[in-house]
């Protein structure tokens, strides 16, 4: 008998193949990533232990109604001028006796800088929309990252932003903004919904 | 130098494809690497609000869901069109919360277990109750880093 070759297995459409297998994860592939406002929130307390007191001119109250209001330290307050609020409440700087004290702390690549104790206490109804209430949260975040930015300018000569970006890639930055946090810790706490009486 | 002239008419050599599928392979294994097949099927409506100082969270891996939204048309005639929440693949109440933290703090290298964010996607009409009441659970199963998601917005309306 004579020896027969096997036939070559036709290569031609392996590409094809390839391809469509290759289109099917590009379609399928997410590389979306999420993005949003971190907090974190404050521990369990045990329920026998009294919260600590804080100084009145320390707290700055914050309240979102159910009718998606606001109020701030008692009075209507509007959400556009919340920011310049914010800042002049945690800066301080006329060292007014109604605004926030100040503990001068050492910090490593800052010296010695006045932080500030004062609090933001955001607060909510159980009615609140949850569209509002990111409204505020992003406002008061932005009150603290313009702080920190102007204070990263005036002391390093680069915003805070651009520091978190250096301090990816550069131990020296990330000292740097690390000190910032310090400097100016974003205190805001939320409380858990007070119960507003129904009117 | 007629001795080197080649005989017939020049023609441009075609161009060699038989590496193509060497270079579509190299492709095709990239995405197969870093495909992530979506994890869950939303069951509830979650549009995100806006948010100008949203910043991105990494580390994919770290990361547990939590999905606060009206459930979907088709199943409203059984669960109502009052916002529920989703954890994994099922509508959930907020005290399935604590054991559904340390099942995902379990899923966690250890060294890594202090930076697990919970991501709250919670859709913008919902009313904070219900987030209340989930923060509350997340506080009590000790998970104290948590995200609003939010979607990057250059102002806010």
């Amino acid at each position: 008998m004579a020896k027969r070759s096997a036939p070559e297995i036709n290569t031609g459409s392996m590409a094809d193949i390839a391809f469509l297998l290759l289109v099917f994860f590009l379609v399928t592939t997410t590389m979306e990533q999420d993005t949003g406002i971190q907090r974190k929130l404050p521990e369990k307390q045990p329920e026998n232990i009294t919260p600590p007191e804080v100084k009145r001119r320390n707290v700055f109250i914050v309240l979102v109604n159910r009718n998606d209001e606001l109020l701030v330290n008692g009075e209507p307050g509007d959400i556009n001028l919340l920011k310049d609020r914010v800042k002049e409440f945690i800066l301080n700087p006329q060292n007014d006796a109604n605004l926030p004290e100040k503990t001068p702390t050492a910090i490593e690549g800052l010296g010695t800088y006045d932080v500030s104790k004062g609090v933001i206490s955001l607060q909510n109804d159980r009615l609140t929309s949850f569209e509002k209430y990111m409204a505020v949260q992003d406002v008061l975040t932005r009150a603290f990252n313009e702080l920190r930015n102007e204070l990263a300018s005036a002391k390093f000569g680069k915003t805070f932003d651009e520091l978190q970006t250096l301090a990816k890639t550069n131990a020296e930055f990330e000292k740097k903004a690390e000190a910032i946090k310090k400097a100016i810790p974003i205190s805001i706490s939320e409380a858990e919904p007070k119960q507003t009486q129904s009117r | 130098m007629s001795r080197f002239k080649k005989k017939g008419e020049k023609t441009l050599p075609g161009i060699s494809t038989s590496s193509l599928p060497d270079i579509v392979f190299m492709l095709l294994f990239f995405f197969m690497v870093t495909t992530k097949m979506k994890e869950v099927t939303l069951k509830v409506v979650v549009r995100k609000p806006d948010a100008t100082q949203a910043t991105k969270l990494e580390n994919k891996s770290l990361i547990s869901n939590v999905y606060i939204g009206k459930p979907l048309p088709r199943y409203q005639s059984q669960y109502g069109d009052q916002p529920l929440l989703q954890l994994d693949d099922a509508f959930a109440k907020p005290k399935d919360i604590v054991p559904w933290v340390l099942q995902e703090i379990e899923k966690t290298a250890e060294f890594e277990r202090s930076k697990r964010t919970v991501s709250l996607k919670v859709d913008r009409e919902v009313k904070m109750g219900i987030v209340t009441d989930v923060k509350e659970q997340l506080r009590e199963a000790n998970a104290l880093k948590i995200n609003y998601s939010a979607r990057k917005a250059a102002i806010l309306e």
